[in-house]
């Protein structure tokens, strides 16, 4: 899928009438197709070959990549660094930026930064605590949280100013996210923390993974109830278990993960767990979309990104389009 | 021994009259305001901060942050969130409701919406956005700075912008307010995209 207008390599496309950034995810979810996102994790290395190696594995698959900022807490590559060296080979960025390790003087900084090397969109997160990370004895900083970074980056671009008042001379053209978690209690309050998200500033959002689906309607209908659905864009998060093991583990660990017992005995029974993730993964992906109200969704897949290819092509979620890729990798598939 | 939480957890049961007292408490105080510039503001900061500190500690472990938002927190005090949280629960909130940081603390937001429901059923009326704290105000008195703000009598400190507001299209909100005129930032003003 190429735009017409599109430069070579891909981003920053021209921002169109009605659009807030020069991005490619931004001009996919309005154009209405069914989007798809995945995750990069950076690496523990200064070398961009391990970042271009990571990215490589989504090639034509995914519409946009997030680059994780220290996720649970551990310490990697800066997403920043990581989103700079994809951009200026084209990918379209989705920069994870979180309120844990800067305050708002380095955030404001970072989102100019981030924007000056081609990021147009950015996700807005509180973060994990330092405490579950490889530096628990670490300062957490948490001069924002996830809201108010939100209307920070939103005061940036929309009245080109800081949050002090002073003027930026040229805005950081990013399209806003924001992640919301459908399945941690108080579940009646969940929807109405979403409204808040849309009031900062969300103009996307991606989901915790989704493996209890009925929870996940019940979600849905109070969203559409409440019409968030018609103003921002809901990326659905999903993703492979790798075993039963595996998923007893992160259920246990990591915080905000909700998987039910259901998923974990059909894991049990399978020969082959690893591929039986992928097709509950598929399955899950399938019931997705079928819901009012979402449109697309972003696969987080740590440590098998590899099979995020089976995972798209498998449940036919792109329609028979090919995202964008590399010019590279373009040829060596032999695709137009 | 008693649950360190417990006695944090039954103020927020109690939030109905506690919030009620509190405006009381405010109010009586705002009638002070001529003796208060007569003495001047600073010099009366530091005994207020004392008694703040005392009442405030016992009943809701206060932290001190000069910006109090008890009354629109259900009579939570967010300041003891490990993330700082102002505006809601993260999503690493438990199963069983506590907090993904310390496990056997209530999640200060969890206890916070159940004390913001008891003030007012609304579940949409919780759709403001708070301003990040501002560091320079901590260790201040917050009830002073609530009557200040109630004669608009100038604050040495000038509030930084509250990036969560639409800016130019809302009314300055402050933590301090009334719970009547509770800052809401309604979905139909907000940003479509």
């Amino acid at each position: 899928m190429r735009f017409d207008d599109e430069p070579d390599p891909g981003e920053n496309l021209p921002i169109l009438p009605g659009h807030f950034s020069p991005g490619r995810l931004e001009r996919v979810l309005r154009s209405g197709a069914f989007a798809v996102t995945a995750e990069v994790s950076p690496p523990d290395s200064a070398d961009p070959e391990d970042v271009y190696e990571r990215a490589a594995v989504f090639d034509g698959w995914v519409d946009a990549i997030n680059a994780t900022d220290g996720s649970g807490g551990n310490c990697h590559m800066s997403s920043v660094g990581v989103c700079s060296l994809l951009t200026r080979r084209g990918y379209a960025m989705i920069l994870q930026m979180t309120c844990r390790d800067r305050n708002r003087i380095s955030i404001q900084g970072d989102a100019l930064g981030a924007s000056a090397m081609g990021v147009a969109n950015i996700l807005c997160l509180t973060g994990d605590s330092v405490s579950n990370g490889d530096h628990p004895e670490a300062k957490a900083v948490f001069d924002l949280d996830c809201m108010t970074l939100l209307g920070t980056l939103r005061t940036m671009r929309d009245e080109g100013e800081y949050l002090s008042g002073r003027k930026i001379k040229s805005p950081p053209r990013v399209f806003l996210g924001a992640a919301i978690n459908p399945f941690s209690p108080p579940h009646d309050f969940r929807p109405v923390r979403f409204a808040q998200k849309v009031v900062a500033g969300a103009q996307f959002v991606q989901t915790q993974y989704c493996f209890d689906i009925d929870r996940f309607k019940r979600y849905m209908q109070r969203v559409r109830d409440e019409g968030l659905h018609e103003q921002v864009f809901i990326l659905a998060g999903v993703g492979p278990l790798a075993s039963a093991r595996a998923a007893e583990w992160i259920r246990t660990n990591v915080p905000g993960v909700f998987i039910p017992d259901a998923c974990i005995d059909r894991l049990k029974g399978a020969k082959d767990q690893a591929q039986e993730g992928v097709e509950i993964c598929k399955d899950v992906i399938g019931q997705l979309r079928e819901i009012e109200g979402v449109h697309g969704v972003h696969i987080m897949a740590y440590r098998q990104e590899h099979r995020v290819p089976e995972i798209v092509a498998g449940s036919g979620i792109l329609e028979g389009r090919t995202p964008w890729q590399p010019a590279t990798a373009q040829a060596a598939s032999g695709a137009a | 021994m008693m649950d360190k939480y417990a006695m944090r957890l039954w103020s927020v049961r109690n939030a109905r009259w506690l919030a009620r007292l509190y405006n009381g408490l405010e109010s009586f105080l705002a009638l002070l305001h001529p003796l208060f510039v007569r003495i001047g503001y600073e010099r009366l900061d530091g005994y207020f901060l004392a008694v703040e500190k005392k009442i405030k500690g016992f009943l809701f472990d206060s932290q001190s942050c000069g910006q109090c938002t008890l009354k629109l927190t259900g009579m939570s005090c967010p300041m003891n969130c490990p993330k700082r949280l102002r505006n809601g629960p993260c999503g690493g909130v438990r199963p069983d409701g506590n907090c993904e940081v310390i496990p056997d603390m209530p999640c200060v937001w969890v206890v916070a919406w159940e004390g913001r429901r008891r003030l007012d059923p609304d579940l949409r009326a919780v759709r403001f956005v708070l301003p990040p704290a501002d560091d320079r105000l901590k260790n201040t008195s917050a009830w002073l700075r609530e009557v200040r703000k109630r004669h608009a009598h100038p604050e040495p400190v000038i509030p930084a912008r509250n990036p969560g507001q639409q800016p130019g299209r809302h009314p300055e909100e402050h933590p301090g307010q009334h719970l009547e005129q509770h800052p809401v930032v309604h979905l139909e003003q907000s940003h479509a995209v």
